[in-house]
């Protein structure tokens, strides 16, 4: 069945959108949920596993005091009440994947509840209200054998790895969203996004959205403009990149307007999305007959953190990125366009530790975000794992600053770091980098320089100073580019005057 | 038969002390009981559902060596010991009695087995249960019944009628059960046995194949009081494995047993539960059970009667609890990571597989239980029946709560009847639910219960069961007054009840 | 409280995922109502001022540290599967779709 889409603009005419968002975070502790088991990702197939979360019977789950420790950072950073006391509870299905035939999750007790986080959408502040966060365990994982493409459909067998079965995971759930017309599709990005960068600020999850570490599922719904009632929604799943976000949000639009908009009933199902095309398709069936029978997991005791505990991880919350962003770039004097960067290459922290260490901000952004990245390009690596720290990259700074080495002598002693040589100054020492600053040998080079080119000369003479460069160039190339340049073109005016 | 098989485990413990014996010996004997008595789905006792021979003696001999070497573990190193089917024991067959499980050999222990192994007592063999727990009569077991070794035509009480039927007919002298609603505490009382459900949390259920985490307990099953006071405190303890576990230990059994045993209960009160007799009662039940509450006032007990009037519901409440966990619990036997995979005709879908095993693997009750829980945790009717049982559960231990400020003991009979025929009640699931009407109360508050043997009835010479209850964490008493009535009963009879058994045919 | 139906004896034993033919369904349905009968009796019994029990002996905080212990061996994970492949648990096709 061809879905009919309405152009997105059209939708806006006639209908307001509802978002809900549902992202689920992969914490990364050492340990599961409830058993010692290991969380590396990428293991031989059930190598990670032991009774508990292989659902052997007669195997007890017992709590990670630090995922737990993790939901409640997550829950202060989006401005959450936390629970005095909340309960795990089983939700109840049957899954190949799902080794006990139920997720011990939590359901009308969850640990956070009732927060907020703000997006800013070109220059709009949007408040996205947070319902709950509540811990559960991940699932195994199925490979499909047989059919084509390892989907499910089609497909003759499975094989299943419980490695990943639970790990622990934190379910953040938005209140619906409403009133972000047009800009829906990029609010429920921004949201995401802004998430994904609290997640790393608390650096309580490797949130990597490939890997499937963050996860969210997209609902949305249609009214008519104007009208009280929310519209049916729908609930795609696994949308795993911001991008995909965006693009969802957009395609449900325009295939429920194409749906109302023929008088037809949105269906309440769940939804996949096609990172290829853009496209969702029908997934499964939502009908009020799905029961997971919730009940109290009577093998876990209550979690009832203190408030002391509370204060305790409150005091060790990171400051706000969105808010820390704003801040840096009035501090360092950064056009939008040079913080934007500067976030896209993952350097603000870099930026931010070598500015500590003593350089300049723009100095500090200049070789993050052109030597070093090319570097890391080159690599292949992450700029954070290249192996120079912001430290080297202000001591190199302060040469530079000192007039000590020049722009192109430093790139020689990233060479040095890089090889692991000790020191800027022991790398400047050992290689012999450190520009001449003896007025002799280079009043020497600039004389030789000037009876070389005697035409060059007589132009400076005659007050053209920017012909200096062809003499500068000479007396570098001469001293092997370990000179002064601005140190060598006073020389030759001062001799040509 | 080896006359060493009638002694006490504290006898078998003294004497392997003495250097009268040795471990091997013992365990052989134990082995050539049940070889001569335990017979199988057709005859015999039928305690045993698997019999490690070869394990338990290799055990034995190493418990001598220790013993040797001057490295003994623990008081009851040597003494061999039988096992619920339902505890993990790692490379032993575990199938909770169920075909769904046939074959399982679990890659782990339970942390009660692991403790029984590190103290050194050989591990005959694993016993007979009703399927995954439900029942009080074996008879639910997918591998045939045990039978009673007092009259072969009856049931040994249930669920674990394997572990008590197997300390009864003297096929081990120690055996570990589990008490969900009565499992331990009501075959005790049909085989005049002793059988303790420890307070909730004061034996790890980690390994324990769960019919009702919050019910369940590991617990002894002895044919003395002291005997399950020593194995109480061995298997007892806190286990970091078991969230629900309380942290601190419950000790001073055996000194409270010892205590008991010198028959002095003076500034002891004690309470009659009114609504745990009556009518319904057999006969030569209540009967017996009177006569022991009249030995306690002998002993200088001071005996009230107390009402706690929400027992009454404790029965509706429990069929509610248990079958919703239980459901859930079941859940896990899919045919997809172990255990039975039946595979119906044409290209079956996993989902088409699991529906297909779980008709075939689970028997009857274990399909009630599970379709009444799955009923009552179903939205709709979750307030009106799981919440609402959860909601009496608080009123139950407030009753226990109250009755416990009048006094320091609860009793009561075990069990409103003596042993009744095989199949009997089989198809009548709520005339065998009846069977664990006094026991119920004491798992639903967490408290702990004894049942001691109170002598036989008049009507049919079967064995009737006193049972004992104490607060929270308070075992000790329970040893304390089991003790003192065993001492005194037995004092009275001339000798332990057990030699009153008919002798058993020896099958080879 | 309502007895419940033949029908709905079956749409539990779907929910619960067993296999009931006609013969099991007329054996359990009136067993399973009798049982019902006899728990309805609960009805009223605690007011809304009594909080449920879900655990015996009232405990809070149970935590471990977030250290690794040892777990299974791959071949001691799939001991008891009834079928496995390249070190997974094989199972037949799945119909339904991840919750």
């Amino acid at each position: 069945m061809t879905d009919t889409l309405v152009d997105f603009d059209v939708v806006l005419t006639k209908y307001d959108p509802a978002l809900g968002l549902e992202v689920h975070v992969e914490l990364n502790t050492n340990t599961k949920m409830f058993c010692g088991c290991p969380t590396a990702f990428g293991a031989e197939p059930n190598t990670q596993v032991c009774p508990t979360c292989l659902g052997l019977p007669g195997a007890m789950p017992v709590v990670n005091a630090k995922a737990v420790e993790s939901a409640i950072r997550i829950g202060l950073a989006l401005n959450c009440q936390i629970a005095e006391w909340c309960r795990f509870a089983r939700k109840n299905y049957f899954y190949p994947d799902m080794p006990k035939n139920f997720q011990t999750s939590q359901y009308d007790e969850p640990i956070c509840f009732d927060g907020f986080l703000d997006v800013e959408v070109e220059g709009e502040v949007f408040r996205i209200g947070i319902e709950r966060a509540h811990m559960e365990e991940d699932t195994g994982k199925s490979s499909h054998v047989g059919g084509t493409d390892g989907r499910i459909h089609g497909a003759d067998h499975s094989l299943v790895d419980y490695n990943r079965a639970g790990i622990p995971l934190i379910e953040i759930v938005t209140k619906p969203i409403l009133g972000t017309g047009e800009k829906a599709p990029l609010v429920a990005k921004a949201y995401v996004s802004a998430l994904r960068d609290i997640i790393v600020a608390l650096g309580v999850s490797d949130a990597r959205m490939d890997q499937g570490s963050i996860r969210a599922d997209v609902n949305l719904s249609l009214a008519p403009k104007g009208s009280e009632k929310l519209g049916t929604r729908s609930e795609t799943k696994n949308v795993n990149s911001l991008r995909s976000v965006e693009r969802a949000v957009r395609f449900e639009m325009s295939r429920h307007a194409g749906i109302l908009d023929a008088g037809g009933a949105v269906l309440q199902e769940t939804r996949h999305f096609h990172e290829n095309d853009g496209t969702t398709s029908s997934g499964r069936e939502k009908s009020d007959a799905e029961d997971y029978r919730y009940f109290p997991e009577p093998d876990l005791v209550p979690v009832a953190p203190s408030r002391e505990w509370v204060e305790q991880l409150r005091a060790t919350l990171p400051e706000n990125p969105a808010l820390k962003r704003t801040r840096l770039q009035g501090e360092w004097g950064f056009s939008d366009l040079e913080m934007r960067d500067t976030v896209g290459a993952g350097a603000l922290e870099l930026v931010e530790r070598t500015v500590a260490a003593g350089a300049a901000p723009q100095a500090a952004r200049k070789w993050w975000l052109s030597e070093l990245a090319r570097r890391a390009n080159d690599t292949g690596v992450e700029l954070a794992d290249l192996g120079v720290t912001p430290e080297q990259v202000a001591g190199v700074q302060a040469l530079v600053d000192a007039k000590r080495i020049n722009d192109k002598l430093a790139r020689q002693v990233f060479d040095g770091l890089l090889a692991g040589e000790g020191t800027p100054e022991e790398i400047v020492a050992a290689r012999g980098l450190e520009v001449v600053s003896d007025d002799g040998a280079l009043s020497a080079a600039v004389e030789a320089a000037i009876a070389a080119n005697p035409d060059v000369a007589d132009k400076i003479r005659d007050g053209k100073h920017a012909a200096a460069g062809a003499l500068i160039g000479a007396v570098m190339k001469e001293m092997r580019g370990q000179a002064d340049a601005g140190r060598v073109r006073e020389l030759i005016l001062e001799k040509l005057a | 038969m080896s006359e060493l098989i009638t002694r006490t485990a504290a006898e078998l413990a003294d004497a392997l002390a003495a250097g009268e014996t040795t471990s091997v010996e013992l365990t052989q004997a134990h082995l050539d009981r049940i070889a001569a008595v335990d017979g199988d789905a057709e005859r015999g006792v039928h305690a045993f559902l698997h019999v490690d021979a070869e394990g338990a003696l290799e055990q034995a001999a190493a418990s001598d060596a220790r013993r040797a070497a001057g490295e003994t573990r623990h008081l009851l190193d040597g003494v061999p010991i039988a096992v619920k089917d339902v505890l993990a024991t790692r490379g032993l067959p575990t199938t909770c009695g169920s075909r769904i499980l046939e074959g399982w050999v679990p890659p782990y222990d339970a942390t009660v087995v692991a403790t029984i192994k590190a103290a050194g007592l050989p591990i005959l063999g694993k016993t007979n249960m009703d399927e995954f727990a439900m029942g009080s009569s074996t008879e639910h077991s997918a591998y045939g019944p045990t039978r009673n070794p007092w009259d072969l035509t009856r049931i040994p009480g249930g669920s674990g009628g394997g572990s008590a039927a197997a300390v009864a007919a003297f096929e081990a002298p120690l055996a570990l059960g589990t008490d969900t609603g009565g499992s331990i505490r009501q075959p005790g009382a049909v085989t005049g046995t002793v059988g303790v459900k420890p307070t909730y949390g004061a034996v790890s259920r980690y390994g324990l194949v769960a019919l009702a985490n919050s019910l369940d307990q590991v617990g002894p099953v002895t044919r003395t009081v002291l005997d399950s006071a020593l194995l109480q405190e061995l298997i007892g303890g806190h286990d970091p494995r078991d969230s629900t576990s309380v942290p601190t230990p419950v000790t001073g059994l055996v000194d409270a047993a010892r205590q008991g045993a010198a028959g002095d209960l003076a500034g002891l009160r004690v309470g009659v539960i009114t609504e745990l007799a009556g009518d319904g009662w057999q006969a030569g039940v209540m009967t017996r059970f009177e006569e022991s509450v009249q030995l306690l006032k002998d002993l200088g007990a001071e005996v009230v009667e107390i009402s706690c009037p929400t027992f009454v519901h404790a029965m509706a409440a429990y069929y509610l609890i248990l079958p919703a966990e239980c459901s859930s619990n079941l859940a896990k036997f899919d045919a997809m990571r172990y255990g039975l995979r039946v595979v119906p005709e044409g290209d079956p879908s996993a989902e088409a597989v699991m529906r297909a095993t779980r008709d075939v693997g689970f028997g009857d009750e274990v399909k009630r239980r599970i379709m009444i829980g799955t009923y009552a945790l179903s939205s709709g009717y979750y307030d009106a029946y799981y919440g609402q049982a959860q909601k009496v559960r608080t009123l139950i231990s407030r009753d226990f709560a109250a009755a416990f400020e009048q006094v320091d003991v609860l009793v009561s009979p075990t069990s409103p009847t003596t042993a009744f025929a095989l199949g009997e009640k089989l198809d009548d699931p709520l005339a065998m639910y009846l069977q664990d009407l006094a026991t119920i109360p004491a798992n639903l508050a967490g408290v702990p219960g004894i049942s001691v043997p109170a002598g036989l009835a008049d009507e049919d010479g079967l064995p009737v069961g006193l049972q004992v209850l104490a607060p929270a964490l308070a075992d000790d008493r329970l040893y304390r007054v089991g003790a003192a009535v065993e001492a005194a009963l037995t004092a009275r009879w001339g000798a332990p009840i057990l030699t009153t058994a008919p002798d058993l045919e020896d099958l080879r | 409280m309502a007895q419940i139906s033949r029908d709905e004896v079956a749409h539990l034993a779907d929910l619960a995922r067993i296999d009931l033919d006609d013969a099991e369904l007329d054996h359990l349905a009136p067993q399973l109502n009798v049982i019902l009968e006899a728990v309805a009796s609960i009805s009223g019994v605690a007011g809304d001022d009594v909080p449920p029990t879900s655990h015996p002996i009232p405990m809070t905080n149970v935590f471990r540290d977030d250290v690794v212990v040892p777990g299974l061996s791959a071949e001691e994970a799939l001991s008891g599967a009834p079928e496995a492949e390249e070190q997974r648990f094989r199972v037949p096709r799945i119909l339904g779709e991840e919750q």
